[in-house]
């Protein structure tokens, strides 16, 4: 039997163990819920964790005016209510919204462009957190400027709100192929490629040495089907955010349980085809084409 | 040696890692097989249950139809390295409606025992086999509250076990599979000699 652990020696909110909460999310589904309801529905569905918000992001866009963090009440509530992993959004710059999240008991902290931008020039200095961090990116260079940060997680930005996956496959697609590209160049190649890009050096190596990003990366922002989950699952993606598709869908338990079911089975069409016959009508959506520059909100924070 | 790594969720490529780390030193012809889905696992020498949620996990395992075939492998006698979330899908009371426990593991768990994501951590370990003190990485983990007889403890954190051994089976509450210290890992699946029923060191 072992003594008595040294106490002194444990240490919490480093880089593994924030990295390492990301990682336990890996082939996961994580629902988008505004009230504690929302949440166990989630949670039975088999998603593993839930992201509280105030309202989804179909809805942000319908109202309009300026998108904030939820009340951290609310956040408290729906982790009462569930045992699976709760995180929140704060916006982009709002050290504030994220510090009061971080008390809140949130588990992982989105700084998100699909509320509205707190400040301009600067994101977050996530390594000041004991909380881990995931942050949205459209291509590589964002992604690592936002790891350079302190951010434990990417995901695709995507579209939020539209139910159009078409942004979120253009931003996996942008991320994996300049990955291909690093992976192929010499180390002079990747410092120029770094500085060109804006990118951080170090991780632009890491990156290119890894053939990955260094840290899980997710996709979000317009999955709103089964099919689209797995699509994005055959793009490389280590997991699912869902936003405005469950709870915008007819039916959101089965939504849900069919999410859940298609990442497991991404890659047999056969499984796919059953669990798309379940879930009944997806949320009605809004093709990008649609949206004016100014109504997108993946321009935000780059 | 044929590897299953299940994988309908979780950290499954670290688990993938560690293994793969562990048989190349020692030299060990290693084949390595992701499962999710039901027709996979009796092909298998030794399972890796790796972490991720248990609500989730155990759930997709009984959808699958692989909780059976995980029964049957440990009715074999062949062994299996649980971790985190796989500790509590593994226990026989996980003393949650909401986990679909395989039982196969005769130990009571209390889930997130450690609190929120906020009170992770990783500290290092003295664990019952190994001489140096390991890496631990605890993430939202469970504490096992008490064992059966049967159940050796290997490591405990002020004094709840967080490592255990039954049989072919061994599971731990943090994540081996989370640094490249692989000693357990080598521990669980390749001294393969499963504990003998001696007297378990902590019964309650």
């Amino acid at each position: 039997m072992s003594e008595a652990t040294d106490l002194e020696t444990l240490r919490r909110g480093t880089s593994l163990v924030k990295r390492g909460f990301a990682q336990m999310q890996k082939g996961g589904v994580i629902m988008d819920v505004v009230n504690r309801e929302q949440a166990r529905i989630a949670e039975d569905a088999g998603a593993v964790a839930v992201m509280h918000l105030e309202s989804v992001p179909a809805d942000i866009r319908k109202r309009g005016g300026v998108a904030r963090m939820a009340d951290p009440g609310a956040l408290e509530e729906v982790a009462e209510e569930v045992s699976i992993p709760v995180m929140g959004k704060c916006r982009i710059g709002h050290t504030a919204e994220a510090q009061i999240l971080e008390a809140a008991g949130a588990d992982m902290i989105d700084e998100s462009e699909v509320l509205t931008q707190a400040d301009d020039r600067y994101h977050i200095d996530k390594t000041e957190f004991t909380a881990p961090f995931v942050c949205g990116a459209r291509n590589l260079p964002e992604a690592l400027r936002r790891i350079d940060e302190g951010a434990a997680m990417i995901r695709t930005k995507g579209e939020a709100g539209t139910g159009d996956v078409n942004q979120a496959v253009t931003h996996q697609r942008n991320i994996q192929r300049s990955i291909g590209k690093l992976t192929g160049m010499a180390h002079e190649e990747r410092d120029e490629w770094a500085r060109e890009h804006g990118a951080p050096r170090e991780l632009t190596h890491e990156t290119a040495e890894m053939g990955r990003l260094p840290v899980v990366n997710f996709a979000a922002g317009g999955i709103a089907t089964p099919a689209d989950a797995a699509l994005m699952m055959q793009l490389g993606c280590d997991g699912i955010f869902v936003g405005s598709g469950i709870f915008g869908a007819e039916n959101p338990e089965a939504m849900g349980t069919s999410v859940v079911a298609a990442v497991n089975n991404y890659d047999d069409p056969e499984a796919l085809k059953e669990i798309a016959k379940d879930p009944g009508k997806g949320m009605r959506g809004q093709a990008n084409v649609d949206l004016d520059e100014d109504e997108k909100l993946q321009g935000r924070g780059v | 040696m044929h590897v299953g790594v299940i994988a309908v969720q979780g950290d499954v490529s670290e688990h993938a890692a560690a293994i793969r780390r562990v048989a190349d030193a020692r030299g060990v012809d290693t084949e390595i097989t992701t499962i999710r889905e039901a027709g996979l696992v009796d092909d298998c020498d030794v399972l890796l249950l790796p972490g991720g949620e248990s609500t989730t996990i155990s759930r997709l395992l009984a959808d699958e139809g692989i909780d059976e075939e995980i029964h049957a492998h440990v009715e074999a006698g062949k062994p299996i390295l649980a971790t985190c979330a796989g500790l509590i899908v593994a226990a026989r009371n996980p003393q949650d409606e909401r986990v679909q426990s395989l039982d196969i593991l005769d130990i009571t768990v209390d889930r997130n025992a450690f609190g929120r994501q906020k009170d992770s951590f990783e500290a290092p370990l003295d664990i019952d086999g190994l001489d140096e003190p390991f890496p631990a990485v605890f993430i939202r983990a469970p504490l096992v509250e008490s064992v059966s007889e049967g159940v050796d403890v290997l490591a405990d954190w002020g004094g709840s076990p967080v490592a255990v051994r039954q049989g072919p089976i061994v599971a731990t509450s943090f994540h081996p599979e989370l640094t490249e210290d692989s000693r357990l890992h080598e521990l669980a699946l390749f001294d393969g000699q499963p504990a003998t029923a001696e007297t378990p060191e902590v019964s309650q």
